[in-house]
């Protein structure tokens, strides 16, 4: 078992025939993810890495049963391309692309929510279940199959999760980038929900950020629902106030979003926190046992 | 990006909302001649600056006559404007706001941003205005109202009223309310703002509604399609160094610290940053060099870095996902020979081909130092800067 996706996720490729789209569904392919096919509107009918372009999602879906679609599209057309996605029958869109103005996120959101559609992302690493599905531009190779569940909103900051679990055999279930936007597709609560609901998933990693208070409505959520182990880390302890750190979502605003203030959170609620990102595997050892 | 108090109520006079008459100058003399132009026997000057703070800081002044107006802008005009929302260097001042005075009778507060938990516009509004609208959510909480727009039918009338009301407006000053709430709303959604400030908005003796300032913060990933707002862009209000970094794609932030930090990946960015403090370090920077880290991005990220006279030692995160480490290696290698760099270089290189890199580096001959792991380099970093705090 795993979340979100798994060996039998049909994926399709918004952007399929540009750089990046090109180069992450190789990948994507490379690692036994199950790609259909792709959209690029007026290349509809051509083939592009052995599968079959089209011109619409909708013409994508009806031809080829996808039930996923990634987006590597540029940002202005990011909405667009989401909203398309959402109305055209696939059950989750995973969207990759940073920069995408924040009122389009907003807007797009509301639409996904209504259509009962699973948005990831945007500005994020995407989805990973090791052995069976990859979508998205994480390295392949320093994931295991597993039984930790490791949700995010940084994408190196994953990876090092990743990394640190595999080398300790510990593997994950699956590994979630919520991404760095303020207004993300889903949120820890989202993925935490499905963590607790999945039974390969033995304990959770939860990596947030300064900025917002997801981290804080997460801790909420854990004390009255999570019964698994979680150990979280909070990136940017030394960040200065009111000055956006690479992300767009990452900026302590009107004293707001401290990552001391994160911490206590989620200490308050029982999970495990540790200060530095080396501790991740360590910390998971110390509360399961392992 | 922010704009400037003159740009912000430009628009809000686009959007007919009530501002002062002024203009927006660069030199004493004209200064001068923008009160003449205005008319009248008193003014207001306002150093122009992205920081709040400066009334209390001497940048905001009540004047009588030509010479007081001449006098506030020699003192300010190409100076430096230190207020608590500034660093201790504070930031430069290239126009004074001239303006009519308007006399008040009561400040509120106004403002508006796209609330992250409820993913939705929210306005604000208190009877608080005119002091730090922060601390009055931290105080007396209870003393700020709120609205929360709906982004498929838009801001409507009924919600300005509600709060007018129950700011305790009467009269006609509701319907001058209700339509600036309304400009505000159209405003925030045609140009893609993150935040509107207005504080204070004041009532004046005549009980007419009167915008006295104006904060604006625009969405920076849709300046593409806001190109009047980008020209409006100042880049004298932000670090140079920050701003160069910005011309390479590469996000940097300067801090006080004696460790330069250069890092893949803004989480991974903060989070190296958080374990050199850990050990007892302090970071000179936050700066990720992004996924494509090139020869040629990584040898300016160094000259950023170096540029910074504090950085005793640099530290060089890089977790390789899609990127090759013995590329980032060579590129290492190729920018420390390049530009000379004469303080110790600590390296950790893990992921894709992270051995080969290791090798490279320990091959190169030069003074750069290779970690096992991330705290390794953490306190490796601490060491070469010279040891920890004590």
């Amino acid at each position: 078992m795993s979340i979100l996706i798994d060996k039998n996720t049909r994926v399709i490729c918004q952007g399929f025939t540009g750089s990046q789209g090109t180069f992450h569904s190789e990948q994507a392919i490379e690692y036994g993810t199950k790609m259909v096919g792709g959209v690029t509107p007026g290349k509809g009918g051509q083939e592009h890495l052995g599968l079959p372009v089209f011109n619409t999602v909708a013409d994508a879906v009806v031809t080829t049963g996808a039930d996923a679609s990634v987006i590597y599209v540029p940002a202005p057309f990011c909405k667009d391309s989401i909203l398309e996605a959402a109305n055209s029958g696939v059950q989750l869109i995973v969207c990759i692309t940073e920069g995408i103005p924040t009122l389009d996120m907003l807007e797009a959101k509301i639409r996904c929510d209504e259509l009962g559609v699973r948005l990831i992302g945007p500005n994020c690493p995407g989805v990973i279940t090791p052995g069976e599905c990859k979508i998205g531009i994480m390295p392949a190779s320093i994931h295991l199959p597993g039984k930790v569940g490791i949700v995010s909103r940084s994408g190196t900051l994953t990876y090092e999760a990743v990394k640190q679990t595999t080398d300790a055999g510990f593997g994950q279930s699956t590994c979630v980038g919520i991404g760095g936007d303020p207004i993300p597709g889903s949120n820890f609560i989202d993925i935490l929900a499905m963590f607790q609901d999945d039974p390969a998933t033995e304990a959770i990693v939860m990596i947030g950020e300064i900025g917002g208070t997801a981290e804080e409505e997460a801790a909420a959520y854990i004390k009255a629902n999570v019964s698994k182990p979680v150990v979280s880390y909070i990136a940017g302890v030394t960040a200065p106030k009111g000055k956006r750190m690479g992300h767009a979502g990452a900026i302590i605003s009107g004293g707001k979003g401290t990552a001391d203030e994160k911490f206590a959170a989620l200490e308050d609620a029982g999970v495990k926190t540790v200060r530095s990102l080396a501790q991740i595997a360590d910390g998971l050892a110390e509360i399961t046992g392992w | 990006m922010n704009l400037h108090e003159y740009q912000g109520k430009q628009l809000f006079a686009e959007y007919g909302l009530p501002v002062s008459r002024g203009f927006a100058v660069d030199t004493p003399e004209e200064a001068a001649a923008a009160a003449e132009k205005i008319g009248g026997d008193m003014w207001v000057v306002k150093a122009q600056v992205h920081a709040g703070g400066r009334g209390k800081a001497g940048g905001v002044k009540l004047v009588k006559t030509a010479e007081e107006i001449r006098d506030f802008a020699e003192k300010w005009l190409g100076k430096h404007l230190v207020t608590y929302q500034t660093d201790a260097n504070g930031q430069p001042v290239s126009k004074i706001l001239v303006e009519t005075c308007t006399d008040i009778a009561d400040e509120l507060y106004l403002g508006a941003v796209v609330d992250r938990a409820s993913r939705r516009i929210v306005f604000m509004a208190s009877t608080e205005g005119g002091v730090e609208i922060e601390k009055v959510a931290e105080e007396t909480p209870e003393k700020i109202l709120r609205a929360t727009i709906d982004p498929l039918v838009g801001a409507q009338p009924y919600q300005g009223r509600e709060l007018a009301f129950k700011l305790g407006l009467k009269g006609d000053q509701i319907k001058q309310f209700v339509k600036i709430f309304l400009g505000l709303a159209q405003m925030f959604e045609d140009k893609d703002l993150a935040l509107i400030e207005i504080n204070p908005l004041v009532i004046t003796e005549a009980g007419d509604l009167h915008c006295l300032d104006a904060k604006i913060g625009v969405d920076g990933n849709a300046l593409y399609r806001q190109k009047a707002l980008q020209e409006m862009q100042d880049p004298s209000q932000e670090d140079a160094r920050e701003a160069h970094a910005a011309k390479w794609d590469l996000n940097y932030v300067a801090l006080d610290g004696s460790i330069g930090c250069m890092v893949n990946g803004a989480g991974l960015a903060m989070g190296t940053m958080d374990i050199v403090a850990l050990h007892g370090g302090f970071p000179a920077n936050f700066l990720d060099v992004g996924g494509g880290a090139t020869k040629e991005r990584v040898a300016e990220a160094f000259k950023i870095i170096l540029s910074d006279d504090n950085v005793k030692a640099v530290l060089i995160n890089i977790f390789g996902g899609i990127v090759r480490c013995d590329l980032i290696a060579e590129g290492v290698i190729g920018a420390v020979e390049e530009i000379g760099v004469n303080v110790p270089v600590v390296v950790r290189l893990e992921g894709n081909n992270a051995e080969l890199g290791r090798k490279a580096l320990a091959d190169s001959g030069l003074n750069i130092i290779a970690a096992s792991s991330l705290t390794d380099a953490a306190q490796r970093a601490v060491e070469a800067a010279g040891g920890a705090a004590k």
